[in-house]
């Protein structure tokens, strides 16, 4: 069944929609990703123009994240108080993303620095994850299971303005969540994303917040990240496509939710192992076409860029 | 057969004169609705004269199909360090989003250079490019390459046996408008040409238009942007809490 966008002005397969949705959806319920780094370059390849794909990808995001925060929010699964220090850095890293992303823009290779930050965090992130949760998988192995908390860095604890976050049991300064926030709001800013991607592996290693708490924390932060981009785009550039949005959210919020379900049934290990395959997998992809000699060296865009 | 008919009568009920077209569009209207998968358009007409043809060579019939023209940016990729970027960009100001030329026979036999600049039929006359050479110094290679990538698309095509010119007085024109439409108007011409040299053109317009929803949703996102994203908002975040409600109800 084809269908025709208003706004991308392209008529695709409605049921290739409900299916990428759904696909973007299960993946960002079992792993507290919002998903924009894999729905945004999936929505190019079948032909979305690039402003339209990356705005309405974010609106997505909004709906699939709701959804999986709601199930974690049962789980008694969402810290709070942690997620709004996290939101109050994105915000601040976000201000300035969005300045050093108008300067990149003004000198040009825009495109190429987004597609490096990629390669580049997405690589770095993903390897630390998956060789550390190999070394949890093996130790637990061999000793057999026993609860082990990741624990913050000493100086993390030596740092003002303590604070209690009663559902991860921290009580840590809230530097760190603010300075975790603000990094991300920043990534988020120059790659288009919501940033679970990085917040997630943050977390878990620098602030040692319980990964049960973190999914459904670091949703509740990336539902007002991608909230403010997609309202953002609206105004400055139209380029959100309401139709398409909503088929893609209507199989994400479904997969959200079987994700989240499967997210339960799976050890901690393996779903850090599962999130660290799928970022070097999309780091890789990426690298790829970076590296390997296009198909087609020519590219056209409607309208005059910068 | 109505048509053909109803042709028939005007070209015999018109007054004298030279070797001139009549002609007549299927539609001049395209409703562009959610379910919109493409739409053909008919173009026929005949060719009125008072006097017997004149001997020599045959009359011969082009028509062409133009959509609005943006401008439109074209990069080059080369290889820098190793890695693949974009180095060259060359900026058209203006090309067409939709261009299809059908004709009788080979575009070179029918239609001489001076009158295919006079008239602008080809592509490469359409399509303007004046500043392109400054920027890179291969610009007619950005230009192939835009015209190789929308043909690619549907959207730039040249059928050279598309017209059936029938006892040198009929002649229809099928051309195809693909799903993938931009809005606006788009302009149908209709040349005669005669030993390479046009002796009559004739001009008409299809409206393309957004409908229903597709017409709702546009005017909403362009005039009221705030209360567009809101509503995008609102709508993610009721289908967030529904599925989430529901799939509670399904499985507690």
């Amino acid at each position: 069944m084809q269908i025709y966008l208003p706004i991308a002005e392209v008529s695709i397969n409605a049921w290739l929609l409900l299916g990428l949705g759904g696909v973007v959806g299960l993946l960002s319920g079992m792993f507290g990703v919002g998903g924009g780094f894999l729905i945004t370059p999936l929505l190019f390849f079948i032909g979305i123009p690039p402003a339209v794909a990356v705005a309405t990808g974010a609106n997505q995001v909004v709906a699939s994240s709701v959804s999986g925060v709601l199930a974690q929010v049962r789980r008694k699964a969402v810290d709070f108080r942690l997620g709004l220090v996290l939101l109050a850095g994105g915000m601040l890293g976000s201000a300035v993303g969005i300045w050093v992303f108008s300067i990149l823009t003004a000198l040009g290779q825009v495109d190429l620095f987004v597609q490096l930050s990629y390669v580049v965090f997405l690589g770095l992130i993903g390897s630390l994850m998956l060789a550390e949760s190999l070394r949890a998988l093996d130790r637990a192995r061999r000793q057999g299971p026993q609860p082990r908390r990741a624990r913050a860095h000493t100086w993390v604890q030596h740092l003002p303005f303590k604070m209690k976050f009663r559902t991860s049991g921290l009580y840590i300064s809230v530097l760190p969540p603010i300075a975790v926030g603000a990094l991300v709001g920043f990534l988020a800013a120059i790659m288009g994303v919501g940033g679970g991607f990085v917040m997630v592996p943050a977390m878990i290693y620098l602030l040692g917040v319980p990964t049960k708490v973190v999914v459904g924390t670091s949703l509740f932060q990336i539902i007002f990240v991608t909230a403010f981009t997609t309202v953002m785009h609206a105004v400055t550039s139209q380029t959100v496509d309401m139709l398409l949005a909503a088929l893609l959210i209507a199989g994400g919020v479904i997969g959200a939710q079987i994700g989240a379900r499967l997210g339960t049934r799976l050890r901690a290990e393996q779903l850090r192992i599962l999130l660290a395959l799928l970022v070097l997998g999309v780091s890789g992809k990426i690298a790829l076409d970076l590296l390997l000699t296009p198909s087609e060296l020519y590219a056209i865009t409607p309208g005059v860029l910068w | 057969m109505v048509i053909r008919a109803a042709v028939l009568w005007l070209a015999l009920a018109l007054p004298a004169g030279a070797e001139g077209i009549v002609s007549g569009l299927s539609q001049n209207r395209v409703s562009i609705t959610a379910d919109f998968d493409g739409s053909e358009i008919l173009i026929y007409g005949a060719v009125k004269r008072d006097a017997p043809a004149p001997e020599g060579s045959p009359l011969q019939v082009i028509v062409t199909v133009e959509g609005p023209s943006t401008p439109v940016t074209i990069r080059r990729k080369a290889r820098r360090a190793g890695i693949w970027i974009n180095t060259d960009v060359v900026t058209v100001e203006a090309a067409p989003s939709f261009y299809a030329i059908a004709s009788t026979a080979p575009l070179a036999a029918i239609l001489s250079d001076t009158d295919d600049l006079r008239h602008r039929v080809t592509l490469g006359r359409i399509i303007s490019a004046v500043g392109a050479t400054t920027e890179a110094a291969d610009a007619p290679s950005f230009l192939s390459a835009l015209m190789r990538l929308r043909g690619a698309e549907q959207r730039y095509r040249l059928d050279e046996n598309g017209v059936r010119l029938t006892e040198g007085t009929l002649f229809r024109a099928d051309v195809l408008l693909p799903a993938n439409l931009t809005e606006g108007d788009y302009r149908v011409r209709i040349f005669l040409t005669r030993d390479r040299a046009v002796i009559d053109a004739q001009e008409s317009v299809i409206n393309v238009r957004k409908e229903g929803l597709e017409r709702l949703i546009y005017t909403l996102a362009h005039d009221q942007p705030l209360v567009y994203g809101a509503v995008s908002l609102l709508l993610a975040v009721a289908a967030g809490w529904g599925a989430s409600a529901a799939f509670r109800l399904v499985r507690p």
